[in-house]
């Protein structure tokens, strides 16, 4: 195999970027989903749109703004400069908070789907059993949606795996620190290492292939009461 | 009535016969940092010679894929020198027509007045987090910045603080926005109309670096338009010249 | 201002401490809810204790009205009190969260969870409520007929099994008063059946107070002790079962389900003919042989389109229930070829369903004595 000690760091730094972002997505995407399918607020179609820009904005338009609102002179930037924090940029927490923002649709609406189709039933049924409203999320909602967070984890990590154009645009590939598998294949490709391409692309080939038989094989069945 | 008619008519085809046989239309591929000093060239191109140029830019290993695919274009400017070299031998190109029409310069620039030093000091004081430049294996520009650090014997002090773009153009980005303090990229990105357009720099010496020409070559597609052959010819003149050197290239 | 509303602001204010209010038995309930193109305007006083039916059409705000009380709803205007429990009070700003309210609530569909086990399911709310309060299951699992259920899934379950367990599931939260949504409504006349002596069981051997919905007169009249009659978000009557059934003043919405419910006991089975007499206040009927021992309760519903009446006793008829009536009075019915006319027998209020021009020709009239021909009675078991 001729891969470099280069690329297994980058396999090595990917797997890490995409278990961390799922984890995030999960504590944070969850409270959205849930919020998005209960609220009657007028803001649902503004945070939902927000939400939901990654699936249609080109990976490089994220990125580019990522990269001027988080640099030193950006509001985010600014933010995080006066915590001491320092700039996201050409950092690992700088792609984590990334790749959170850009697989975010990938996780919520899954949920989000989940929760609208459980509906109100089974929390009524919950309550008159004297289960509070947290309560009753962690022992009704969740089991109830547990496909679906199966879903959204897997989607949300693959997704992260395969997100090219923002950790280009911000992560300045350094290796060990930002440079994944997939700006390692752009690597490969333009300076026409193709063997080294082909094991890397081959492989992310296979990897999302077996995530998604793996996810459309399995058995769906629609959250309801009984 | 039928008398002005048919004298209407014979003036326009003459009209028509007269420009398709004095002017044409030419399809050049230009490499993304000779976007704005193209431009310039060709509107003085069309003026003097009544040809028409029709420019695409975008990077050079793209063109380089498309021309190899039976893109139409008919003169390639590439930021290379090798790819014009290599569409030569692969025979998709004209060898006679093949010259190099700049020379870019590197350049270490920040968009923060008197942050580089007209020396490249800054670089051995080494009191900055981020340095921005293209990817070595890839463009000219990152080969050329890798080359001075050799040079200068600083590989191994800032080889933490480098930060990739992907081509010179996100190296340039990279800086622009502030998230890299300064960055190795091209003099043509900071130039016009012979002076900086903002910030400082330190312009690299030309002996730290092999020199990053840039050729041009008329296509297999154009060896026959006499636009493409005066084109390339105008490019070598000095009113080209003028131009190219006033955003910051060498000729 | 309307009068409800009066006497809604007028009323004695309550003590802020929601346990303390009244010290009484009873159910007091005022809702008033509005929606576009609905209005709920409720006032309720219903006993502490037996079946309540609210009965109505579908869209009458029986739903809503239950949702109010279980807290599920929240009206914008509202007092309920549950057995000298305080439980919402909109002026005093009290509203106890519905997972605080000591109820048990069953749906019309049985609405378990899917993920857990009939155990889990039952042990849900169970786990819930204090541990003091929590008493054996195997009572309610053997008035239910569930316990060879415990390990199965729900969606291995029947649908009469599901509903089953979903009473359950309320019951053994302890509930200090159960809610039933038409608990029946979504199941065939098989499982009706299968189910409805569960909850005659219930009601005769757990004192709860029972709020039931149903849009079913025979349901209403083999279960219910007290009525509330409801139409457009509006009580029309509430009372006792007998009682409210047997008015003839009610809107037309009600007409069409008019008859009597009576109570009565086995008094005599006839072997030779295959028939057993029930004995009623104030006289007798005769019907196809019961499996019941002589003594036991029954409950039957005479439909007043079965009622016909005659001056005379009518000899050579097939119809074996003659009985001597005093006319009562007279009302429209929800046509106007027909009356409706209320008679007494001997006690026990009968309704009889006849043509305004038979009416006419025969010169009924009030204090007139009267025979009724009984021409079908549908026992209530």
């Amino acid at each position: 195999m001729p891969l470099s000690d280069h690329d297994f760091s980058a396999i090595r730094l990917t797997l890490e970027l995409a278990s961390l972002t799922t984890v995030l997505l999960l504590i944070v995407g969850t409270p959205i989903a849930w919020w998005l399918a209960r609220t009657r607020s007028r803001l649902k179609g503004l945070i939902g749109a927000v939400v939901a820009l990654p699936l249609v904005l080109p990976p490089t338009v994220i990125g580019f703004y990522l990269l001027v609102v988080s640099g030193p002179h950006g509001p985010v930037g600014q933010i995080t400069q006066s915590l001491g924090l320092g700039t996201l940029p050409f950092t690992f927490t700088g792609l984590v908070v990334a790749s959170v923002f850009y697989s975010m649709p990938f996780v919520v609406q899954p949920l989000q789907n989940a929760f609208e189709s459980i509906g109100d039933r089974p929390l009524e049924v919950a309550a008159t059993l004297r289960a509070n409203p947290w309560d009753c999320f962690f022992t009704v909602v969740l089991p109830m949606a547990r496909p679906s967070f199966v879903t959204a984890s897997i989607l949300g990590f693959a997704h992260t795996v395969g997100e090219f154009g923002v950790v280009l645009m911000m992560g300045g590939s350094i290796p060990d620190k930002t440079r994944t598998v997939s700006v390692q294949i752009f690597d490969h490709v333009e300076a026409m290492e193709y063997a080294q391409a082909h094991w890397l692309a081959g492989g992310m080939v296979v990897f999302s292939f077996i995530v998604l038989l793996a996810l459309y094989s399995s058995r769906r069945f629609k959250p309801g009461l009984a | 009535m039928s008398f002005s008619l048919s004298r209407l008519c014979a003036a326009l085809s003459l009209s028509l016969v007269a420009c398709s046989a004095l002017a044409e239309e030419v399809q050049i591929a230009v490499a993304a940092n000779f976007t704005a000093p193209i431009k310039e060239i060709a509107a003085a191109f069309e003026k003097d010679t009544g040809h028409k140029v029709v420019a695409s830019f975008g990077p050079t290993g793209g063109f380089y894929t498309q021309i190899k695919n039976g893109a139409p274009f008919e003169v390639f400017l590439s930021a290379d020198d090798t790819t014009p070299g290599k569409l030569v031998t692969e025979g998709d190109a004209v060898k006679e027509s093949r010259f190099t029409y700049a020379i870019g310069k590197l350049v270490l620039w920040s968009p923060t007045a008197n942050y580089v030093d007209a020396k490249g000091e800054v670089l051995k004081k080494n009191q900055f987090k981020h340095l921005s430049v293209a990817n070595p294996k890839t463009a000219p520009y990152g080969a050329a910045a890798v080359e001075v650090l050799e040079k200068l014997k600083l590989t191994e002090a800032l080889k933490p603080k480098l930060v990739e773009g992907s081509n010179i153009t996100q190296a340039y980005q990279f800086v622009a926005t502030g998230n890299a303090e300064l960055g190795f990229i091209a003099l043509s990105q900071v130039y016009k109309d012979g002076k900086l357009t903002g910030g400082s720099a330190w312009m690299v010496p030309a002996d730290l670096y092999e020199p990053i020409k840039q050729d041009a070559v008329i296509l297999d597609k154009g060896k026959n338009n006499p636009a493409a052959k005066a084109l390339v010819e105008y490019l070598k003149g000095d009113k080209a010249a003028a131009v190219i050197k006033a955003y910051g290239y060498d000729k | 201002m309307r009068s409800w509303f009066n006497r809604l602001t007028n009323k004695e204010q309550p003590s802020v401490e929601p346990t303390q209010a009244k010290n009484t038995q009873g159910i007091y309930a005022r809702f008033h809810i509005q929606y576009p193109g609905f209005e709920l305007k409720v006032d309720l006083d219903l006993p502490g204790h037996g079946v309540t039916a609210l009965f109505g059409h579908s869209g009458s705000g029986k739903t809503t009205c239950l949702r109010c009380i279980a807290g599920l709803e929240q009206a914008d205007i509202g007092y309920l009190e549950v057995n000298g429990e305080l439980w919402q009070d909109t002026q005093a700003g009290v509203f106890i969260p519905t997972h605080k309210r000591s109820l048990g609530y069953v749906f019309q569909e049985a609405s378990l969870f899917p993920h857990l086990s009939v155990r889990g399911n039952l042990a849900y709310g169970r786990k819930r409520i204090d541990r003091t309060q929590r008493t054996s299951w195997d009572h309610i699992l053997d008035l239910l007929g569930i316990g060879h259920l415990l390990d199965r899934m729900p969606d291995r379950l029947s649908g009469g099994e599901r509903q089953r367990v979903g009473i359950a599931r309320a019951l053994v939260t302890n509930p200090r008063l159960l809610l039933m949504d038409e608990p029946l409504a979504a199941l065939d006349l098989k499982r009706k059946g299968e189910i409805l002596p569960y909850l005659e069981r219930l009601n005769q051997e757990l004192d709860i107070p029972v709020l039931y919905i149903s849009h079913s007169p025979d349901e209403v009249a083999r279960l219910a002790d007290h009525v509330v009659l409801l139409d457009q978000g509006q009580v029309i009557a509430q009372g006792g079962l007998q009682e409210t059934m047997a008015r003839l003043d009610l809107p037309a919405v009600f007409t069409e389900h008019t008859g009597v419910v009576i109570e009565a006991r086995v008094a005599e089975h006839d072997d030779e003919y295959h028939l057993t007499r029930l004995d009623f206040v104030g006289g007798s009927v005769l019907v196809t042989e019961r499996p019941e021992p002589l003594g036991q309760r029954l409950r039957f519903r005479v439909d007043a389109r079965d009622v016909s009446l005659s001056h005379h006793r009518v000899e050579g008829t097939s119809v074996m229930n003659i009985l001597p009536v005093r006319i009562m009075d007279i009302a429209t019915a929800d046509t106007p070829a027909h009356v409706l006319v209320r008679l007494d027998v001997g006690g026990s209020i009968f309704i009889a369903r006849i043509t305004r021009r038979s009416c006419d020709q025969l010169g009924i009239a009030q204090g007139m004595d009267m025979w009724a021909q009984i021409k079908a009675v549908a026992l209530l078991v």
